[in-house]
């Protein structure tokens, strides 16, 4: 019948409309597909011969929900509360026909049907799944900042309940058919071979053709809104998500207000409800925001979109190691689980061994939780070998070095590593710090020297920073690249500077956080406010996590290599103080800016007082949001001058990068995004001012002002240059 | 402007509001009917000088609901002509009717009110009305809900009252509420509760635990503590991040009481008064209701305080009695603080943490309570207030006459 959609109806009047657009791998909802599903459920409504129909798939998913490019079309196009209303509820109105139109319509949910795909089914008056533990059933529209729009915060509360829907709109968790059998979301769960079958024997039988909730005694199961177990129910779930959600995410709100006020009105008006929150989600930066970075972006790198083009694949089969420390050991554990074989060299075997070793316990722990098996144990190991001789590194690809942040010992590194390996491997350093230039001048061939920089836990962060030295040529940075790509991880690249990208951006947000320790803010509120501006952890616990004494070693050496350019300020007196003269070093000896007792929770510091007194001890909300502000200018003003000294040239490694290296505010978008959500006039503005009243670190670079002037914003020019190439 | 004068104050004894307090089984109609009747009855007050009937009831719901007030003058068998209305400013809500009474006799509205409230928790318990606060997402976020109990213990961490200090001072309200039921001084308030036969139910308070000491507090568990840390802490802290963690320290020893009874104030101007042959015992000053941080909700009395004094164009030394209600030990080392208000001034005879806190009524029981110490110590002036829940504070100046 189309490009999307099959309809069929047989012998005995049963009507299948099955999901199967040409050219793709999955069914989305985009504008041709819905317009071509209207016409199919009219049509099954409308022919008198079909007694009921059925809907399902002919790939291997149901339907995975909205097509995310059409949606940030929508997020990104006119800010038109009217156009936007009148143009959303347009599944709406399909779903609200088909469950009212008097013929019967099950769902035969062969797969995943996820967000729009499941409240295709939802729409449904009978919903049957194929029992397979791989489909995936949800409504994971908050992850990307939306709301379920097409009726899913008003038909999945009213099916299953209030207290037991909302966990699932509010956090996106998706279920295996079984699971949605138990809360109620699936009627039935029969084998796969089954599905069409059981789905027209129920139609054949006495099917249901009206939807509970438009018989006029329909009640909410597990109580209304106002109702004992209703109060508990919002009460708790409110204060739990603004707890949890900082109240940074618009959606989360708008979710649980549609169904607070759907919920106590009758459908259709529950509908219009639904459509007013999903519209405001739309006239709020945040989701656009969100699912240009933390997907469409994402997904382009992944995929190798900052690849040179012209260069051939390669394969990266057989990898050297330097170090088995914290790094080295992950990065084994990566890579053998890629298939790589590994050469794990340390100074002693028993240090690699215990570097090995790191990879036996993460095995061991997945196989006690039902993830890996013995078999698969022993495949990944035997790939890792332990060793202490350079000579073993023969015939790499690629080699990896992980070893202590000292020039020197690199150096040797570098030299003993380069009089193995073959003339075409392409060598790396992991340094956190050091410029990558600069140890390439211990290389004998600097070209095929590059920056590869995991962050740590390896096997937990997604993130890898690749960093071009000032020689390092193409052929090296797409070995990295196919490297990163093999074991899936999300590469961004990155020119050379002091801390990089993601070091130096990080740094100053740790740092500001002292910086207002020092103007006598009580610690307290620095880091109850960091955490709520979106941020993982609080700039003074941060410090604490990542050492306070790295952290001096870090500013005594930029101190020394920037001389008089360097804008000395108290932080550094009070991170002296604490590390030189305190012994203060972080979570790592117990003491920091918190204390850690073994036997209970951290707490601040008592003494902290004296090294900063407090000047400032109430949270007003004026102050709130200037600190607020603060932490999120200073970072974004220091990935802007990246920008601006081509330490970074594309918008996604810079935003992408910022929220998977550092966890910078994920609502935001990325540093870049935060700057063109305010307007880069304004933020100028803002950054100006800051500088006035706290210091020329937030100076924004001419950069911005040149774009202010003009009237740029970074995603704008990123894609008119992307067009014109 | 007219002065508005206290003619007279009665209450109810406060029973346990629980199934087994000796007043569950008294209907809220019968407890609000019963302070109409005394206080008509011991002033031979002639009812059609009466013009309105103001009963403050924080559920007005069921036997409590469409306006009890009117109900309850029509079975006190009032004049017909005596109008009815309830009101809710929540936990001072019964010195927020006396207020209004006080306004219609001012404004030359009305030559006779009667202000007071009535709350039977045990038979209409907290929460039942429901309400948008906690429930409604668009205002629970904006205003950083939390149940009162953590209000209360971010007041206490806030303000840097440990544990012991609110348990000192529950002990002292035990000992002081003890004191005064032994020597009689609530003799002149008090009105028994009786039966449709005349006969007593209950002539005290039963909420009392007289026998409370640090030791036996102290092994009680801080009843916010799983709340909070399952939720409001996070809550309150994001608009008091001042606050690295919320120490919880009230409970059930150091929180009102929830109990049942009734109040009923009578205010009139000087003519009503000499009118029908009463001397009045006392003129409102001021009054004032103020609004204040809701999500810490429970400072509001120092701010309503301030702005009554200064209407009255007095300072705080020169209040003599201050009648703060005991809704948790905090709130009222926080007032004294506040105001650098000695505790030899504060809630002379206990609180609602001895005797309970029947929501709607206390505010008009109150009034009577310290009305009835000035006139046994013979001191001039006194200042009630309450805080009040969503943030917001009620406080009433009076003068002995």
């Amino acid at each position: 019948m189309s490009n999307n959609i099959n309809y069929n109806v047989d012998a005995d009047g049963i009507a299948t409309i099955t999901w199967d657009m040409a050219g793709r791998s999955m069914n989305v909802l985009n504008e041709s597909s819905i317009k071509d599903f209207a016409e199919a459920t009219e049509r099954a409504i409308a022919d008198e011969k079909v007694k009921g129909v059925i809907i399902t798939s002919a790939k291997d998913a149901f339907l995975a929900g909205a097509d995310l490019d059409m949606l940030v079309k929508t997020a990104f196009g006119p800010k038109d509360a009217k156009y936007l209303t009148e143009n959303s509820g347009t599944l709406q109105k399909i779903f609200r026909r088909y469950e009212t139109g008097g013929k019967p319509f099950v769902a035969a949910i062969n797969g995943t049907a996820l967000g729009g795909g499941l409240e295709i089914t939802l729409a449904c008056h009978y919903r049957i799944a194929a029992d397979n533990p791989k489909t995936k059933l949800g409504l994971p529209e908050v992850k990307v900042g939306l709301l379920p729009g097409a009726g899913g915060t008003q038909r999945l509360p009213r099916i299953i309940g209030i207290a037991k829907a909302l966990p699932l709109l509010l956090q996106g968790k998706e279920l295996d058919p079984k699971k949605a059998l138990a809360e109620g979301i699936v009627n039935e769960v029969v084998p796969a071979d089954q599905l069409l079958a059981r789905a027209k024997e129920y139609l054949m039988g006495t099917p249901v053709s009206a939807q509970p909730w438009d018989d006029k005694k329909f009640k909410i199961p597990g109580g209304a809104v106002y109702s004992p177990g209703g109060a508990q129910t919002f009460m708790g779930g409110i204060a739990m998500s603004h707890k949890e959600s900082f109240g940074n995410y618009p959606a989360i709100k708008a979710i649980l207000s549609c169904v607070y006020e759907g919920l106590q009105v009758p459908f259709e008006a529950a509908l219009r409800i639904e459509t007013r929150y999903f519209v405001s989600l739309l006239l709020d930066p945040t989701a656009g925001n969100m699912i240009r970075t933390l997907f469409i972006s994402m997904q382009e790198l992944n995929k190798g979109a900052r690849r040179p083009k012209d260069q051939p694949e390669t394969d990266v089969k057989k990898l050297g190691i330097l170090g088995a420390g914290m790094m080295g050991a992950g990065i084994a554990y990566v890579s053998a689980a890629a298939g790589i074989e590994c050469v794990l060299l340390d100074q002693t075997i028993e240090a690699a061994e215990k570097g090995k070793a790191y990879s036996t316990n993460l095995l061991d722990k997945a196989i006690s939780r039902g993830r890996s098996t013995p078999e698969k144990k022993e495949k990944h190991l035997a790939l890792i070998k332990t060793t202490a001789d350079h000579a073993d590194l023969a015939g790499c690809d690629l080699v990896i070095e992980a070893v202590f942040e000292n020039r020197d010992v690199k150096a040797e590194a570098t030299k003993k590593t380069e009089a193995v390996i073959p003339e075409t491997a392409i060598y790396a350093s992991n340094t956190s710090t050091l410029p990558i230039t600069g140890l390439a001048e211990a290389s004998k061939r600097p070209e095929s020297f590059i920056g590869i920089h995991f962050f740590s836990p390896v096997d937990k962060m997604m993130l890898v920073e690749i960093i071009m030295g000032k020689q390092t040529d193409q052929r090296a940075l797409a070995v990295a690249m196919d490297y990163v790509k093999k074991i899936r991880k999300t590469p961004i690249v990155v020119n050379d500077s002091r801390g990089f990208y993601t070091s130096r951006c990080f740094g100053t947000y740790v740092n500001e956080g002292i910086e207002m320790l020092a103007e006598g803010i009580a610690p307290a509120i620095i880091d109850n406010v960091g955490r709520a501006t979106g941020m993982p952890r609080g700039p003074l616990e941060m410090n604490d996590d990542v050492a306070l004494d790295l952290g001096h070693k870090v500013r005594t050496q930029t101190r020394k290599d920037l001389g008089d350019a360097y804008e000395a300020t108290k932080a550094d007196d009070i991170v002296e103080t604490l590390v030189v003269k305190l012994g203060r070093y972080g979570r790592k000896n117990g003491k920091g800016f918190y204390e850690y007792p073994s036997d209970g929770k951290k707490y601040l510091w008592e003494g902290l007082a004296d090294l900063a007194p407090v000047k400032i001890a109430e949270g007003s909300p004026a102050l709130i949001k200037e600190i607020r502000e603060r932490l999120l200018v200073r970072q974004a003003v220091e990935a802007a001058r990246c920008f601006e000294e081509q330490v970074t040239t594309d918008v996604r490694d810079a935003d992408v990068g910022s929220i998977l290296a550092w966890g910078f505010a994920p609502w935001t978008g990325g540093p870049l995004s935060y700057i063109d959500r305010i307007g880069v006039a304004e933020f100028v503005k803002m950054a100006d001012g800051f500088a006035g009243k706290y210091g020329k670190r937030y100076t924004p670079p001419q950069l911005l002002r040149d774009m202010a002037a003009k009237g740029e914003t970074f995603y704008q020019t990123a894609k008119l240059a992307a067009a014109a190439e | 402007m007219a002065d508005a004068y206290i003619l007279d104050a009665v209450r109810t004894p406060r029973g346990k509001g629980k199934k087994d307090g000796s007043l569950h089984e008294v209907t809220s109609l019968h407890l609000a009917t019963t302070v109409l009747k005394a206080i008509r009855d011991r002033n031979n007050l002639d009812t059609e000088m009466v013009e309105d009937v103001i009963l403050g009831c924080v559920e007005p719901v069921g036997e409590q609901g469409a306006d009890i007030a009117r109900i309850a003058v029509l079975n006190a068998d009032y004049a017909e002509t005596t109008a009815g209305v309830q009101v809710n400013r929540f936990c001072a809500s019964g010195l927020e009717a006396t207020n209004m009474a006080a306004a219609q006799v001012m404004s030359g509205q009305s030559p006779m009110s009667i202000g007071g409230g009535v709350e039977a928790m045990s038979r209409v318990p907290m929460g039942t009305s429901g309400g948008a606060w906690p429930m409604d997402p668009q205002i629970a976020f904006k205003s950083y809900f939390a149940p009162q109990g953590i209000s209360a213990d971010l007041i206490a961490t806030k303000y840097g009252f440990s544990r012991d200090d609110v348990d000192g001072y529950a002990v002292e309200s035990q000992k002081r509420a003890k004191h005064a039921w032994d020597n009689g001084y609530f003799k002149n308030s008090v009105v028994p509760v009786k039966d449709i036969n005349g006969l007593t139910i209950l002539d005290h308070d039963e909420h009392m635990r007289p026998d409370a000491t640090m030791q036996s507090l102290a092994a009680l568990q801080p009843s916010f503590a799983m709340f909070g840390e399952m939720a409001f802490d996070g809550v309150v802290q994001l608009r008091y991040p001042e606050v690295e963690r919320v120490n919880h320290v009230h409970h059930a020893g150091n929180s009102s009481g929830i109990v049942d009874g009734a109040s009923a104030v009578l205010v009139g101007s000087k003519e009503a008064a000499d009118a029908a042959g009463i001397r009045p015992r006392a003129r409102i000053r001021s009054f004032t209701s103020i609004g204040s941080e809701p999500s810490i909700m429970l400072t509001g009395p120092s701010a309503a305080a301030e702005r009554a004094l200064k209407r009255a164009g007095m300072k705080a030394s020169d209040i003599d009695l201050y009648e703060l209600n005991e809704a948790f030990a905090a709130v009222v080392l926080r007032f004294m603080q506040a105001l650098d208000v000695p505790h030899e001034k504060m809630n002379v005879n206990g609180g609602a943490i001895a005797m309970g806190h029947p929501l709607g009524a206390t505010g008009g029981m109150i009034i009577g309570t310290v009305l009835d110490e000035l006139e046994r110590r013979d001191l001039n002036t006194a200042l009630i207030t309450l805080c009040v829940g969503a943030g917001m504070g009620t406080a009433t100046i009076i003068e002995r006459v």
